[in-house]
C-alpha cells in the first residue's frame, strides 16, 4: 500500500496507455550521457561487428549509406522516467547488418566512440527490433543525441540505444556494459521496470 | 549496489533556499546511507492512487537516516511545484535509493577535483564539497558555480563559509546580474573563465560537471578544447520533462 502524499495531484499530467509504468511524457528531447560529447568525422567513421570467433566485418560511412535504409516511427523510454512518443528515425536494421556475420553468439556488447558500452541479448537486436540510426526527425542526428549514428533499440530503456556507436562485439556469455556496471539492469525492459539491479 | 523497494519517508524540514528552490530534509527509516553524488527516486501518490516519480540528486552524504534534497521548481512541472510550494514538515512520501554508481566522489584519490555547477546542478556537487571538507581534502577541490544572479545560488552561505582558509576553492560566475561591488564580468562560462578557475591541465584534475543540458554540453566541450581528456570529465545533465 503506497503512502499517500497530502495534497499531491493538483498538477497531474494526463496519462497515456503508450506510457510504460513510472514514465512521464516529454515533448523536448533530454540529453543524458556520462561525459563530453564526442565529435566524429564521417570520413573517419566506421561501424564494425566482431563475432565470438574474432572475425570482423566493417562499413565506412559511404558503404553504410548504400545499405537498405528504413524509416522507423517509435516511442522511446529513458530510465530517468521520461518517454517521448511518436519519434521518427532513419537507419539500417540490425537484421541487415547481422546478415554479414556468422555467429552462434547470444549476446552483444555495443561499443561507442568515447568509450561507452552497453550489453544487449542478440534476440533483442533481431527481427525488426533494432537499427543503427543516423537521422532524427528528418535531419542528420545531432552529436549530443549520438550523431553521426547511434543504436536504436526502442523496446528497451534508452541507455541500451548506445550513442556514437562504432560497433558490436558478439559474445557467448552476457557481460555488463557501462551503466550495467554502475547500477542499471542487465536487460532493461521499460514495461516491467527493469531499471536497477 | 542493490536497490530495494519503495521506502516511506517523512519530511522533517522544508526551508526556502532561493526564490524558486527549497531544501527538504527527509527522514527515511532504514536508509543505508549514500555516497556523495548519488540520487534518489521520489514517488508521490495522490489520494485516488495516481502516482508520479522523479529523480533528485542528494545534497547530503554518508550514514544516517536523514537525507537532504534541494528541489528547484520547474515552471509547469508536475512534481517540483508540489515539493517546492506545498509539502510541509510531517508530510509523507516514498523514496527508492540510493541510486547511481558513476557520478560519485570518494575521498582518497590523488588527483585534484574540479567541480563545475550550473544552477541547481550544485546539489550533487555540494555533497562532494561536504564530503571533501569532512575528509580534510577540501584544499584539493575547486568549485566553479554559475548562477543567473546571486539570489539564485543554492547553498550560498555554506559555500562561502566552506571556502575560507584551506577550504574548497570557490569561483562564482554570474550570467545575468552580479552582486553589488562585483568587479568581474557577467556572462556565461567561457574559455577565459575556465582557464582562470580550473586546475591547470598538468595537475590532471578529475571533473564533475552538473547542470542544465546546454550548460553541461558547453562546459564539457570547452574543457575538451582546452586539452583536458574526455575520460576525466564526468557529466550529469538535467532538463526537459
Amino acid at each position: 500500500m503506497a503512502v499517500v502524499s497530502r495534497g499531491f495531484g493538483a498538477r497531474r499530467r494526463e496519462s497515456d496507455p503508450r506510457l510504460p509504468p513510472g514514465q512521464y511524457l516529454t515533448e523536448d528531447f533530454p540529453v543524458l550521457s556520462a561525459g563530453p560529447t564526442p565529435r566524429i568525422d564521417l570520413d573517419q567513421w566506421r561501424f564494425a561487428i566482431r563475432s565470438e570467433t574474432g572475425s570482423q566485418v566493417s562499413w565506412t560511412w559511404d558503404e553504410f549509406q548504400a545499405l537498405p535504409i528504413e524509416d522507423v516511427d517509435t516511442d522511446i523510454h529513458c530510465v530517468t522516467r521520461w518517454s517521448k512518443l511518436g519519434t521518427s528515425w532513419r537507419g539500417v536494421s540490425l537484421d541487415t547488418l547481422l546478415e554479414s556475420v556468422e555467429s552462434e553468439a547470444e549476446y552483444a556488447m555495443a561499443h561507442s566512440y568515447g568509450g561507452y558500452t552497453t550489453n544487449i541479448p542478440l534476440d533483442e537486436l533481431r527481427d525488426g527490433q533494432a537499427w543503427v540510426a543516423f537521422e532524427f526527425d528528418g535531419e542528420p542526428l545531432d552529436p549530443e543525441h549520438g550523431g553521426p549514428a547511434r543504436l536504436l533499440v526502442p523496446h528497451l530503456y534508452f541507455w541500451k540505444s548506445a550513442k556514437w556507436v562504432r560497433g558490436l562485439t558478439l559474445m557467448d556469455d552476457d557481460e555488463p556494459g557501462f551503466w550495467e556496471q554502475n547500477g542499471y539492469n542487465m536487460h532493461g525492459d521499460p514495461w516491467t521496470e527493469e531499471r536497477y539491479w | 549496489m542493490t536497490v530495494g523497494g519503495w521506502q516511506p519517508a517523512r519530511v522533517v524540514e522544508a526551508v526556502g533556499a532561493t526564490p524558486s528552490a527549497r531544501l527538504l530534509h527527509l527522514q527515511v527509516p532504514g536508509w543505508p546511507g549514500n555516497e556523495a553524488g548519488q540520487h534518489v527516486d521520489i514517488r508521490l501518490t495522490a489520494e485516488d492512487g495516481y502516482q508520479a516519480v522523479r529523480s533528485y540528486s542528494i545534497g547530503s552524504y554518508g550514514p544516517g537516516e536523514t537525507i537532504e534534497l534541494a528541489v528547484d521548481e520547474i515552471p509547469d512541472g508536475e512534481v517540483s511545484p508540489y515539493l517546492v510550494r506545498d509539502v510541509l514538515p510531517g508530510d509523507e512520501l516514498e523514496v527508492k535509493g540510493p541510486l547511481g554508481g558513476y557520478f560519485v566522489w570518494r575521498p582518497g584519490g590523488a588527483a585534484p577535483v574540479q567541480l563545475i555547477a550550473g544552477g541547481s546542478g550544485i546539489v550533487p556537487l555540494m555533497a562532494m564539497v561536504r564530503a571533501a571538507t569532512d575528509a580534510g581534502a577540501a584544499a584539493s577541490v575547486r568549485l566553479l558555480y554559475s548562477v543567473r544572479t546571486p539570489e539564485d545560488a543554492i547553498y550560498r552561505d555554506e559555500l562561502e563559509r566552506t571556502a575560507t582558509d584551506g577550504g574548497v576553492g570557490l569561483t562564482w560566475r554570474y550570467t545575468r546580474a552580479a552582486p553589488d561591488g562585483w568587479t568581474g564580468h557577467v556572462g556565461r562560462v567561457d574559455d577565459d573563465v575556465l582557464r582562470a578557475a580550473v586546475w591547470e591541465p598538468g595537475r590532471e584534475p578529475i571533473f564533475f560537471v552538473c547542470g542544465p543540458t546546454g550548460f553541461v554540453e558547453h562546459v564539457a566541450d570547452a574543457l575538451v578544447g582546452l586539452g583536458y581528456p574526455s575520460a576525466r570529465i564526468r557529466t550529469e545533465r538535467f532538463g526537459g520533462g
